[in-house]
């Protein structure tokens, strides 16, 4: 008896997290604090490729309010921290494994060599400063072509590239000789930083029992387990404790404070803090992967694509982090969101010394997406056809086949997102001056929700009445900003017929919420909120079952709507919620459940050539926008946005509208501004002066149209968002500044001085 | 090194206090006080998560030493309602509006907004966009911002 009629689903409902946000109520990893806390430090390398000659902490040390100075020699199990958490298989070569603190070589600048823990902040760098080392350089590579080649210098083992996958069907040779048109090029896209407003952050204290508790900014509350491997204890005796995070968009995915708190608060037994200064989370962490990408399309003069060939290089940094998983999702979205007869795919992870890359939001998706959604429009240049025309002749459907041989599950809601988005635009701007040129884009996009299907993804949750009828939901999902918990408190209290603010969320804490596994992947409300549904769903039927003997009708014929049960049939049969507790806990009837959602699981895969199912489900979307381009200075302004994304149901409208518009900030950013640099390995781009994310002032007006098909796997046929929404911005762009100005976009961000070089060759040629 | 005596008074209540010539008036709101609603974001003036009110103006607390602040009047987030019970109009639209995400941005978003609607009742966009242009976001894209600021700006002409 499923739920269908509904008082906060689909509504636009405030939260109450949202409540004690604006008040400044919310305690963030960094605003907590403990009596007789120390400050926590690293000392980090400042080559990009450096053998370690001499290294001596003894003068940081005998520093008055030093508590403690640790290096590699210092961690129990400095090489057993898997690179990823949860999965069964292991990622990439072991002998590329990240090491907790440098043993006798750098690899990257930034690499963490000593940790400290001081009386306060400033003793601790004062610290920093008293270490001595003296590195011998080692050549570096930091281009992944060269790095690839086999001469050239080696970052780990002897293979710089740590995975390769690739995707066979059909004969992309015989397609492109019957091709009527082709169209190559090549794009490379940057190295994007998460840029969110928290720093890493969180305290590490060892409790009265000997457990090591770890209370921090993380979307992985599954750590405790390799913090549990680092230090060589039970896992059983390590316990994270997740806070409301202040952004991540996949930075606080990959290990962050976790390892130094516990080493610090293990050794030391007493309460250590410690936040990632902003040009620390600048060099000292992962980003986005920089790829450069090799196309080749074929289509008929009827505009049915007939072939696609490409290429993908990644630069994966120093350390293997989650880059082959990254790969593995820019290899299967590589052909977009059409089906494509003749696919010929090959795709390369590669180590340099530059920085490490690793989880972003839209998960390399996104730089996949600026290529074959180009491409496309370079196409119908060639066709001389209406892009969304041709678009719409190739679009997936329901039940096609992708590239890696498997079925689309749920519905293509491709055509009327492409129509309403360029509808959406309206009027075309005028210029604003003679030396401006408006000109239109867009894009569409598809992105898998939920991780991939071989890591056999659950999500448990707990769901429990209380005696006046509120509720409290235990589930270990973790709150990235997106109202994770504010979605599964909605589908509590909807199931339950309570109010919002009577339903309690507990989240994110390893030993008393049932593990959800992480907010990653868009799997956050696929998989916790399907597991809060199963929950609440058994509690819901005990309180059905029992009415329906008290009021001597079918369960059938009951729902639950502010704490009433009632008869849908009958008006004159109701009781209320209360009652029924009360007569469940009489009679020794359990109102509380556990329950764990299961995603689809498939076998590992085998092979480099990917041939079988990996994700659950895709959601599909396009996003258009209007730029002026100045012809003098090559400036590009965005002068209107449309994002329209079938979302399968939108839990909360507000909230989804929410993340349509930041996903497509962020990739706004991605398409003209945001690049982090370095010259041989050393960043150039240290802090928010440097590195440029998007103002208030750099964002145009924007419009999200919520499309609902109800067939996502989601609860209530939901679909997720928080990654589709940033894949098709940056073609968009690209698309619009060709309308314009008719230059190629291959290199992004487009940046003025990039368009205005193009211009000239333009102009040249 | 020595400390100096200050005068602050700090959502209303007045407070003598002894610092080091170094402190930053957000160290001294966040450690000493307990007001952890400005936030360290960058530490350098790029980000507007420190934002507060001094002497009714927006200030970026991490780039002011608290002993220049001497004698002055400061709020933050946690003082901005004048009734206690209620929530500033500001801090109500930010909610309706669907203006918070994370919430790390948003207690110096709200007090920026706060400043220029005190300053001009009826702002247009355009003086939304400017005013707000040191507070960065990264996860809403600012439309429900400047919305709620609109929004803000109606409900605290009827206050």
């Amino acid at each position: 008896m499923e739920k269908q009629n509904f008082n906060i689903i689909g509504t636009r409902a405030d939260g109450c997290d949202e409540k004690d946000k604006v008040l400044g109520n919310v305690v963030y990893a960094e605003d907590y604090i403990m009596p007789d806390t120390l400050y926590c430090k690293v000392f980090r390398s400042a080559k990009a490729s450096a053998m370690i000659k001499k290294l001596n902490i003894d003068k940081a040390k005998a520093l008055d309010g030093v508590s403690c100075v640790l290096t590699h020699e210092d961690v129990p199990n400095n090489e057993s921290a898997k690179n990823v958490v949860g999965q069964t298989t292991e990622v990439g070569l072991l002998e590329a494994k990240q090491r907790i603190l440098a043993t006798d070589r750098v690899r990257y600048y930034g690499e963490p060599i000593v940790v400290v823990a001081a009386e306060t902040p400033e003793l601790a760098r004062d610290a920093l400063e008293l270490i001595e080392i003296e590195y011998e350089e080692l050549p570096g590579v930091f281009d992944p072509e060269e790095a690839m080649k086999p001469d050239a210098p080696k970052i780990h083992g002897d293979n710089n590239v740590i995975a390769n996958w690739a995707l066979r069907k059909g004969d992309v040779e015989k397609a492109f000789a019957e091709s009527d048109v082709v169209v190559e090029a090549e794009y490379r896209t940057p190295r994007q930083e998460h840029a969110h407003m928290e720093p890493e952050s969180g305290l590490a204290w060892v409790d009265d029992m000997g457990v090591i508790n770890i209370r921090y900014s993380t979307q992985v509350v599954e750590h405790y387990r390799d913090v549990a491997a680092v230090l060589g204890i039970p896992e059983s005796r390590v316990r994270t404790i997740g806070t409301i995070i202040g952004g991540g968009f996949g930075g606080k995915e990959d290990l962050t404070v976790e390892v130094f708190l516990a080493l610090c608060s293990w050794n030391t037994k007493r309460p250590v803090k410690m936040a990632f200064s902003r040009e620390e989370m600048g060099f000292g962490r992962q980003k986005r992967h920089p790829y450069v990408l090799r196309y080749k399309t074929g289509a008929t003069k009827d505009g049915k694509l007939t072939a696609m060939q490409a290429e993908l290089i990644s630069d994966s940094g120093a350390y293997v982090m989650l880059s082959p998983w990254v790969l593995l999702y820019s290899t299967v979205h590589s052909t977009g969101p059409y089906f494509i007869p003749n696919v010929k795919v090959d795709a390369y992870s590669v180590l340099t010394n530059n920085i490490m890359t690793s989880a972003f939001r839209g998960f390399g998706g996104m730089q996949v997406a600026f290529a074959y959604e180009s491409q496309m429009d370079a196409l119908a240049i060639k066709l001389n056809m209406d892009p969304v025309e041709l678009r719409k002749k190739n679009f997936f459907k329901r039940g096609d086949e992708t590239a890696n041989f498997q079925s689309i599950p749920s519905e293509v809601m491709l055509d009327e997102a492409v129509e309403k988005a360029v509808e959406a635009l309206g009027p075309k701007s005028e210029p604003s001056g003679k030396n401006m040129r408006v000109g239109r884009g867009f894009a569409c996009s598809w992105q898998s929700y939920g991780r991939m299907t071989y890591l056999h993804d659950t999500a448990s949750s707990w769901v429990g009445l209380e005696m006046d009828g509120s509720a409290v939901v235990r589930c270990g999902i973790p709150d990235l900003g997106g109202g994770q918990r504010e979605s599964i408190r909605a589908i509590a209290a909807e199931l339950l017929g309570i109010p919002l603010d009577e339903v309690h969320v507990i989240s994110t804490d390893s030993q008393v919420t049932p593990l959800a596994g992480t907010v990653t992947a868009t799997r956050a409300l696929f998989m916790s909120g399907n597991a809060t549904k199963l929950a609440a769903e058994n509690v819901r039927e005990v309180i059905l079952e029992k009415a329906a003997d008290m009021l001597e009708t079918a369960a059938e014929d009951l729902d639950i709507e502010n704490k009433m049960v009632y008869s849908s049939r009958q008006t004159d049969k109701k009781v209320e919620l209360v009652k029924v507790i009360r007569r469940c806990a009489a009679e020794g009837i359990s109102i509380q459940s556990l329950d764990t959602y299961k995603a689809a699981f498939t076998d590992e895969i085998k092979t480099n050539v990917i041939k079988d199912p990996v994700y659950n489900d895709w959601t599909f979307g396009t996003q258009a926008v209007e730029v002026e381009v100045d012809t003098e200075t090559g400036k590009v302004n965005v002068l209107k946005h449309v994002s329209v994304q079938d979302v399968g149901r939108a839990i909360n409208i507000k909230r989804t509208e929410g993340q349509m518009e930041g996903g497509a900030a962020q990739g706004l950013g991605f398409a003209l501004m945001e690049d982090y640099l370095e010259v041989d390995g050393v960043p150039i781009t240290w802090n928010l002066t440097e590195y440029l994310v998007p103002t208030s002032k750099d964002i145009p007006d924007s419009n999200s149209i919520i499309l609902e098909s109800r067939s996502g796997k989601g609860p209530f046929g939901a679909k997720g968002i928080g990654e589709p929404s940033i894949t098709a911005a940056a073609p968009a762009v690209a698309n619009a500044i060709r309308d314009a100005v008719g230059i190629k976009v291959l290199h992004l961000p487009a940046t003025p001085e990039r368009v205005f070089w193009e211009l000239q060759k333009k102009h040249q040629s | 090194m020595k400390k100096l005596p200050i005068e602050l008074t700090i959502n209303g209540r007045a407070h003598e206090l002894l610092v080091s010539p170094k402190e930053t008036l957000l160290n001294v709101l966040r450690e000493r006080f307990h007001l952890t609603g400005a936030k360290y974001g960058c530490g350098i003036g790029e980000c507007g998560a420190c934002t507060v009110l001094l002497d009714g103006l927006p200030v970026l607390s991490c780039q002011l030493l608290a002993v220049m602040c001497n004698g002055k009047k400061v709020v933050t987030i946690e003082g901005l309602s004048p009734q206690e019970a209620a929530a500033h109009p500001m801090q109500d639209s930010f909610v309706e509006e669907g203006a918070v995400q994370c919430g790390f941005c948003t207690p110096g978003m709200v007090i920026s907004a706060t400043a220029l609607v005190e300053e001009k009742s009826e702002p247009t966009t355009e003086d939304i966009k400017v005013a707000l242009r040191g507070n960065l976001c990264r996860c809403t894209g600012y439309e429900n911002i400047i919305r709620a600021v609109k929004t803000g700006a109606r409900k605290m002409k009827e206050v």
